[in-house]
């Protein structure tokens, strides 16, 4: 017993030995791609498929939200080849000199991208980035819990359901709403309206059951909760459990958003990336994403024949009709003044 | 303490179990439900199972855990035995400040402790030519497990009488065989307790793991953690689920060996009398 | 040879990869985004001290909970027999290795207004009770989640305590709670100070609980410093300085305990 037991330490330690040297020798070969992406945001098929059209090897690593991602391309070490943030993220990366310029030569199947998602504010020149998923945020009440049509945000501000609401848990998202129920913009950099949505929400705290992200889910399946914004891809999820859930886009305007697909400074493959990039943008594997993720894909053709497969209701909220979309923001990279004003008002809510 | 435990205290027992498996069985519950909810009861279905198996992110995570577990929590025990009989012979003025040193990685917020190493591993990267992988994600472990293997073997050598060191090395003993046959045997259940509390830490890990891991491996903890704006998909209670019968197996294996080894023991110990 | 150059290796070690971190850490806390020495970072720490109070505050019940039911858990199981001990403490611990989102996400269903606990009760015709999104809720998810850490280190001390020293009490005439005063729970007091310093230190920081189980309208100090790091701002300088801070207050903590914890021990030895 005694002897198994030093055999192995002294095996585990040889063994940590060697997977230390094999982690430091080991730099990226040319037939690599070191991809980043959300977490469950992409049919894991498709990889295989790649590897067998260009035998390249896709390493896959997720994030949970862009702000993780920020923190460790910021901290740096680490070699990512294909990233795939938010729009306001995004402006935040090109401003901070962190992406490369992508080589659209390398992408030809881009032209399929729906030209409503090209050079929008985030990327003005359309030289950083590759749309991969968009969607717009809503409201989503349970209507046997709440009998009334809703269809402003008021929805979250109304005493009616104090107790029954839900509130995005952070500052960006929060804020946004109550600035966009005043009726102000939701880049705005001037402190007096962002101190008069932080206000808003100070009166609705007493209303919230909860601050929550994901935790919506299960709170408005399970009728815990009446009412929350949430995405609308996410919505489509949630019916399957319940479907007495309702999706609205609220009259005020609401946020939309805007995932793409950029490649970091100093990426070690880069052309890799590109091919990745390409082949994420071809019609097929927008379909397969879109099917996975229920979120909807910027290639037209993909969009237009999905959107077939659908029922009336379901394929109104996935692809908003362009009434809604003129009324929608996407958010773009605040100053950093800004930024840390939100964080203040947020610990303020908050304590 | 020979007598048998009160019946009270056997009930207590089962209390207490039933507060520490309750969220496990509804977790395994609902590995089987047909839709995603983790809330709402759907029907049964054995698909999110069929799918864990073919899903190969979750498989290489599950697998860079249990390796990066092992391995960090047998070096960390080891080390942390060492360092912990090192620590306690040394005088109270050298003993304290170094125990509270120790327990940095303890008291840290996690994500300090992962930021800051990642920054140590990529500036020592630079000038020694590594990259963030598996190798900086089992060093990270290893540095927040020892503490706690510490921690774990400390009492027990509090416990351990001195001059039992001692009588052995004025009869002769070398320190090794002292360390040996002496200490070991008497620290060896805080050792153990201190091997499985750093193999907890380890499988439990995020933000640590999350920063120093790289872009290349991906504990199951990260995997999940980056589910959360998606929400975590079925699949991963389906492997949870298979995890703990695996270890309940074992478990059962181990117990029914060692009855039949007692067994066995008893049976020649009656022959040698008759 | 002394025993003690065996803890030469780790000093080494902590020398590395624990001492630098904090260097960096301080090194972060005391400058600002442009890199300048700042004590901008400290001079905000008025505006938390709520959230410090609370989280101490919920860190400490939590630690009492734990130690209140702890203790007896491991005193009983140092009772049975010995091969049931072993599985008992592997029980124990395993549900820990379901990875801890899940095991908070589970409490969540399990004490909503409409989850399991509420759906129990009034099925039996019991009131139901509204413990979601309060402070209660994560306690109970801190107690949840560090109730084994309490257990192991105390079990694996009373399990060692010299049978002849209780008998010996015994013969003096000592009944069973003066037994247990007097001499078990001093002896023990090594393990419960290990303890203490793995489930109160981890449950200062701990981050998500909050997030989970209390509704996340008050933020505990994990949660304040992960905001540093992955809010929208991105200040990692506060960040540090704010943990810096939560590591005095937390050693200054530990050095109390100690200190009275070795009276009470040598206390015992007199």
């Amino acid at each position: 017993m005694k002897k198994a037991f030093s055999f192995a330490v002294a095996a585990v330690m040889l063994a940590a030995l060697l997977a230390g040297c094999a982690a430091g020798g080991g730099k990226t070969s040319s037939g690599e791609v070191n991809v980043y992406n959300w977490g469950e945001y992409i049919d894991e098929s498709i990889f295989a498929d790649f590897e067998k059209q260009t035998g390249i090897k896709v390493n896959y690593t997720t994030f949970s939200d862009n702000e993780s991602m920020y923190a460790v391309l910021k901290t740096g070490g680490s070699s990512y080849d294909v990233i795939i943030p938010s729009d306001y993220m995004i402006s935040r990366l090109i401003a901070e000199n962190m992406l490369e310029k992508l080589d659209f030569s390398n992408i030809p199947n881009y032209s399929q991208i729906d030209d409503k998602y090209k050079k929008l504010d985030y990327d003005p020149t359309g030289e950083y980035s590759a749309a991969y998923m968009t969607g717009i945020v809503g409201l989503i009440y349970n209507t046997k819990m709440i009998p009334d049509d809703i269809t402003s945000w008021s929805g979250l501000f109304d005493s009616k359901y104090a107790g029954k609401i839900l509130m995005f848990d952070n500052s960006r998202d929060a804020l946004a709403i109550a600035l966009l129920r005043l009726g102000y913009a939701v880049n705005t950099t001037n402190a007096d309206e962002l101190n008069a949505a932080y206000d808003l929400l100070r009166q609705q705290k007493p209303l919230v059951q909860a601050y929550v992200m994901d935790q919506i889910f299960d709170k408005l399946e399970s009728g815990e909760a009446a009412i929350a914004p949430y995405y609308a891809g996410d919505y489509v999820t949630m019916k399957e459990s319940n479907p007495d859930l309702k999706f609205v886009a609220p009259s005020e305007g609401t946020n939309q958003f805007v995932d793409a697909m950029c490649v970091p400074k100093g990426a070690a493959n880069k052309k890799n990336a590109e091919l990745f990039i390409n082949f994420m943008c071809s019609k097929d594997v927008s379909l397969k994403n879109m099917e996975y993720t229920s979120y909807t894909s910027p290639n037209k053709d993909a969009a237009d024949e999905y959107a077939k497969t659908l029922d009336a209701e379901t394929a109104a909220v996935m692809f908003p009709s362009d009434d809604i979309l003129s009324r929608c923001q996407i958010y773009v990279n605040l100053p950093q003044d800004t930024l840390r004003q939100y964080d203040d008002l947020w610990v303020k809510l908050k304590s | 303490m020979k007598k048998r435990p009160l019946p009270t205290s056997r009930i207590f027992l089962v209390l207490i179990f039933i507060f520490l498996y309750a969220p496990i069985a509804l977790l395994i519950a609902f590995s089987f439900n047909s839709t995603k909810s983790r809330t709402v009861w759907s029907g049964f279905t054995f698909d999110w199972y069929r799918q864990l198996f073919q899903d190969s992110a979750i498989m290489s995570s599950l697998w860079t855990t249990l390796t990066v577990s092992i391995f960090a929590a047998l070096i960390a025990t080891v080390a942390g035995t060492f360092a912990a009989i090192g620590l306690n012979n040394m005088r109270r003025r050298w003993q304290s400040p170094l125990l509270a040193v120790s327990n940095i990685p303890v008291i840290n917020a996690d994500i300090v402790t992962g930021v800051s190493l990642c920054l140590l591993f990529v500036s020592l990267g630079a000038v020694l030519k590594f990259e963030l992988g598996f190798g900086t994600l089992l060093i990270a472990h290893i540095t927040f497990n020892i503490p706690y293997v510490i921690l774990s073997v400390m009492p027990k050598l509090r416990q351990l009488d001195k001059n039992l060191v001692d009588a052995a090395q004025d009869l002769g003993c070398t320190w090794f065989q002292a360390f040996y046959k002496v200490i070991i045997p008497e620290i060896m259940p805080g050792i153990i307790n201190g091997m499985i509390i750093a193999f907890t830490m380890s499988i439990d890990d995020f933000v640590i793991s999350y920063f120093t891991a790289g872009s290349q491996v991906q504990t199951l903890s990260m995997t999940i953690y980056s589910m959360t704006r998606r929400r975590i998909s079925p699949k991963i209670n389906a492997v949870s689920t298979l995890l703990f019968v695996f270890v309940l197996i074992m478990l059962l294996i181990i117990n029914f060996r060692e009855v039949r080894q007692e067994e066995r023991v008893k049976k020649q110990n009656s022959h040698h009398h008759s | 040879m002394k025993l003690r150059t065996l803890a030469i290796p780790y000093v080494g070690w902590m020398a590395l990869f624990v001492v630098t971190p904090v260097v960096i850490i301080l090194a972060y806390a005391v400058t600002n985004s442009g890199g300048a020495f700042s004590l901008e970072s400290f001079a905000k720490m008025g505006d938390y001290i709520s959230v410090f109070i609370r989280s101490f505050l919920l860190a400490v019940i939590s630690t009492v909970i734990c130690i209140i039911i702890g203790y007896p858990v491991a005193y009983i199981l140092a009772k049975e027999r010995p091969r049931l001990q072993r599985i008992l403490l592997m029980l124990v611990m395993l549900p820990m290795w379901m990875n801890f989102l899940l095991r908070t996400y589970a409490w969540m269903s399990i004490l909503e207004n409409t989850g399991l606990l509420n759906r129990l009760l009034t099925a039996v015709g019991l009131p139901a009770v509204g413990i979601i999104n309060t402070p209660g809720a994560v306690v109970i998810g801190m107690v949840y989640n560090f109730l084994p850490f309490m257990i192991l280190p105390v079990y694996s001390v009373i399990v060692k305590i010299d049978r002849s020293l209780i008998e010996a009490a015994q013969d003096l005439g000592a009944g069973g709670l003066t037994i247990f005063r007097k001499v078990i729970f001093p002896l023990s007091l090594p393990g419960v100070l290990s303890g203490i310093t793995m489930v109160f230190v981890p449950a200062v920081s701990t981050f998500v609980i909050s997030q989970l189980l209390g509704g996340g309208s008050n933020m505990l100090l994990g949660d304040l410093i992960e905001m540093q790091f992955l809010g929208t701002a991105y200040n990692p300088h506060l960040g540090s300085a704010i943990a810096f801070v939560m590591m005095i207050v937390v050693m200054l903590c530990m050095w109390l305990m100690n200190k009275f914890g070795a009276g009470e021990e040598q206390a015992v030895m007199l």
